[in-house]
């Protein structure tokens, strides 16, 4: 965000406590002192407000990053993204040029609101588009990805990453193009389509598979939902031809549904198996540490699902 | 300064005018108010040692300096009548009856809290016998939630009342408006307290609203506002049983702005470095509600040291026993996840790779680093 806002002086930031504070996780800490109060804006506790503004700001041709303290409260603005901002270009030839991120995601002992992952909510909206990136380097260039598109990018952060995932970050301009996954580890013998924090469990399981039962597993970052890399997707299940789906989100309703008609779809006669899913039980995330990690996926449903498709 | 929309302005604390409601409170309601606002600072400077030793699961959330704006506000509603609570209203829910020992088991996540383990810290609520309900997250939901309940009394011919209390940045959201205004249209029996505290975590007021005061509002919503001083716990009452009344009779809601002073920060993680220390430290010295309040028991009602001293005897043994009895609680069992989204199915099927599993984490070998629990 700091570079682009260097780049571009259309750039500007609103949310809530962002400004001296430097938002609740210390993600805009030192860009009000850099950049001033009028392109650092702490806003009151208005979400729809918030994006509602951040709209008719993009329409004068600025380029607001909103941040919502925690994803969460993404509903409380979900009127005027999905009616209005989804819709402006498409019904009024307006543009939309805007990010609305925040941090999201559970494994955290947040309780059921502040460990969210709204994004299937989105991901029925035409005219918004969605990236939930699991590493730094994805995150800066999604996010200058995000600044410079044209329309609406919902970017997702997951909360129990900030602090967690480190490495050397990319020099110069680095961009990571929305709508493109990433293979995260090589495999042959069965692949698994995910994102954000599974990413990570999902690695720790295939090296498990590996080490334990000689399994080579392919990881899919998908880093982009909407637009989903149906070519990657389709590539992947063609060189393995079994297919695990794993998000951190609950099952009914989550992207897995949609990913595994779209295979159907397309490569039902490469699969040698059923698709399976591992996902967050239907129910809504609760608090207390052994309920929250029976609803949330864990490497070894991951290991155990693995073991089921390599069985086929 | 008071302000009124319809009723007459009333200045607060205004000794020697027109009868107080808090005068007719006994000696001995008058020291249980003291107790209430001892027991909640008590009770939370025990929730810090606990979060200090990792037993507090989640964050903790203080109301140091604000205790008799939430003791004072609930000690005017009866029984029968309905109370909203926010993060900052422990004291105005141990008024309404709930227990040190449900606050610990709460914080500390375990299996037989009152939302058992579901929910944390004070977001829990019973309204079968003791009339509160629990707040969520998302801030100025629970005005609209609380214009519904007392909807809910007129239509029935109740003579009950509701209580929400909302934070000056919550006022920000179309929650809070929505529900007001619509409050107000039906003439619901309902007080709303805005707890003005100075700051939405480090929001200051002045960059949460242009308006000189959030008593201003109820002018715009055809309601009466009054407005107090949230350190005075008799003040809080006085205003609050006004408004109470004011609901009781068919008048509608009431707008009652408690000017307060948050000393500690948005949870304990907060470390405040937006908040002048010599601000902190004036409310503290000159203002705090309790020392206050000790001056005024002293003064009208001869409230000895040696009554202090049991009271506060009484109380930390009460707080002592709870923590033994919450600490010895067990966690909740992992699968009583499942239980409890709908009515029917009362459980929801576990899903297939957990059939037969009873903790994911039995099962589980699992890399360093993704803090699982494993007891």
């Amino acid at each position: 965000m700091d570079e682009e806002m260097a780049r571009d002086p259309n750039v500007f930031l609103l949310g809530e406590d962002i400004g001296a504070f430097g938002g609740a996780f210390k993600v805009t800490d030192g860009l009000m002192a850099k950049y001033g109060e009028s392109r650092v804006i702490d806003t009151p506790i208005s979400e729809a407000g918030i994006v509602g503004a951040a709209a008719g700001a993009a329409h004068m041709g600025m380029r607001p990053i909103v941040e919502l303290q925690f994803i969460d409260f993404i509903s409380c603005a979900y009127d005027m993204l999905t009616n209005y901002v989804a819709t402006a270009r498409y019904r009024a030839f307006l543009p939309c040029p805007m990010v609305v991120r925040g941090p999201s995601g559970g494994y955290v002992r947040g309780g059921p609101f502040h460990s969210q992952n709204p994004e299937a909510a989105f991901l029925h909206t035409p005219g918004l588009k969605i990236v939930y990136p699991s590493t730094a380097s994805d995150a800066k260039g999604l996010m200058k990805a995000a600044v410079r598109d044209e329309d609406c990018v919902l970017f997702f952060e997951h909360k129990y990453l900030y602090r967690r995932v480190k490495e050397v970050m990319p020099e110069g301009d680095h961009v990571v193009p929305i709508g493109k996954a990433r293979i995260a580890r090589e495999g042959t013998d069965v692949s698994i389509i995910t994102y954000a924090a599974t990413v990570w469990r999902a690695l720790e399981a295939a090296e498990q598979l590996q080490a334990e039962y000689g399994i080579s597993v392919e990881v899919l970052d998908l880093r982009s939902l909407l637009p989903l890399d149906d070519e990657a997707i389709e590539a992947t299940v063609r060189k393995t031809n079994r297919l695990l789906i794993v998000h951190e989100d609950t099952r009914t309703g989550g992207i897995a549904g949609e990913i595994t008609a779209r295979v159907s779809e397309t490569c039902f006669e490469w699969l040698d198996a059923p698709i399976l899913r591992v996902t967050a039980a239907d129910v809504p995330l609760p608090y207390s540490p052994p309920l929250e990690d029976y609803v949330l996926p864990q490497t070894s449903d991951i290991v155990r699902a693995v073991r089921r498709l390599a069985a086929y | 300064m008071a302000r009124a929309g319809k009723a007459p302005a009333r200045t607060t604390g205004a000794a020697g005018a027109a009868a107080r409601p808090s005068d007719a409170l006994s000696r001995e309601q008058r020291i249980t108010l003291y107790r209430y606002m001892r027991l909640t600072r008590v009770l939370e400077e025990r929730l810090v040692a606990l979060y200090r030793q990792t037993k507090v699961v989640g964050g903790l959330f203080r109301s140091l300096g604000q205790e008799a704006d939430a003791v004072g506000s609930a000690f005017a509603l009866e029984q029968r009548d309905v109370l909203s609570p926010l993060i900052r209203n422990l004291g105005a829910m141990l008024v309404k009856g709930a227990t040190p020992l449900e606050v610990l088991r709460q914080y500390m996540a375990k299996g037989d809290s009152p939302t058992r383990g579901r929910e944390l810290n004070i977001h829990f609520g019973d309204t079968e016998k003791r009339n509160f309900i629990g707040q969520i997250s998302h801030l100025g939901d629970m005005v609209p939630v609380m214009a519904g309940v007392t909807l809910s009394f007129r239509l029935r011919g109740e003579e009950r009342v509701g209580l929400v209390y909302i934070g000056d940045g919550a006022t920000s959201t179309g929650a809070f408006h929505e529900g007001i205004n619509f409050a107000a249209v039906q003439k619901c029996p309902l007080v709303v307290i805005v707890e003005n505290n100075g700051y939405a975590y480090s929001t200051p007021t002045h960059r949460q609203t242009a308006a000189k005061q959030f008593v201003d509002k109820a002018i715009g919503y055809g309601i009466v506002g009054v407005q107090a001083d949230g350190n005075d716990v008799l003040a809080v009452y006085d205003v609050t049983k006004e408004a109470v009344h004011r609901a009781r009779r068919g008048e509608g809601v009431t707008l009652v702005e408690l000017m307060t002073y948050r000393r500690k920060g948005h949870a304990e993680h907060d470390n405040q470095s937006y908040q002048p220390v010599s601000e902190i430290e004036r409310w503290a010295e000159a203002n705090d509600p309790i020392d206050r309040y000790v001056r005024v028991l002293r003064e009208t009602q001869g409230v000895s040291d040696e009554e202090f001293a049991a009271i506060e005897a009484e109380i930390v043994a009460l707080v002592d026993s709870a923590t033994d009895e919450a600490d010895a609680s067990p966690m909740p069992e992992p699968t009583d996840a499942l239980v409890g989204v709908y009515a029917d199915p009362a459980i929801v099927p576990p899903l297939w790779f957990r059939a037969s599993v009873r903790s994911a984490v039995d099962a589980n070998e699992r890399a360093q680093g993704w803090g699982t629990y494993d007891g």
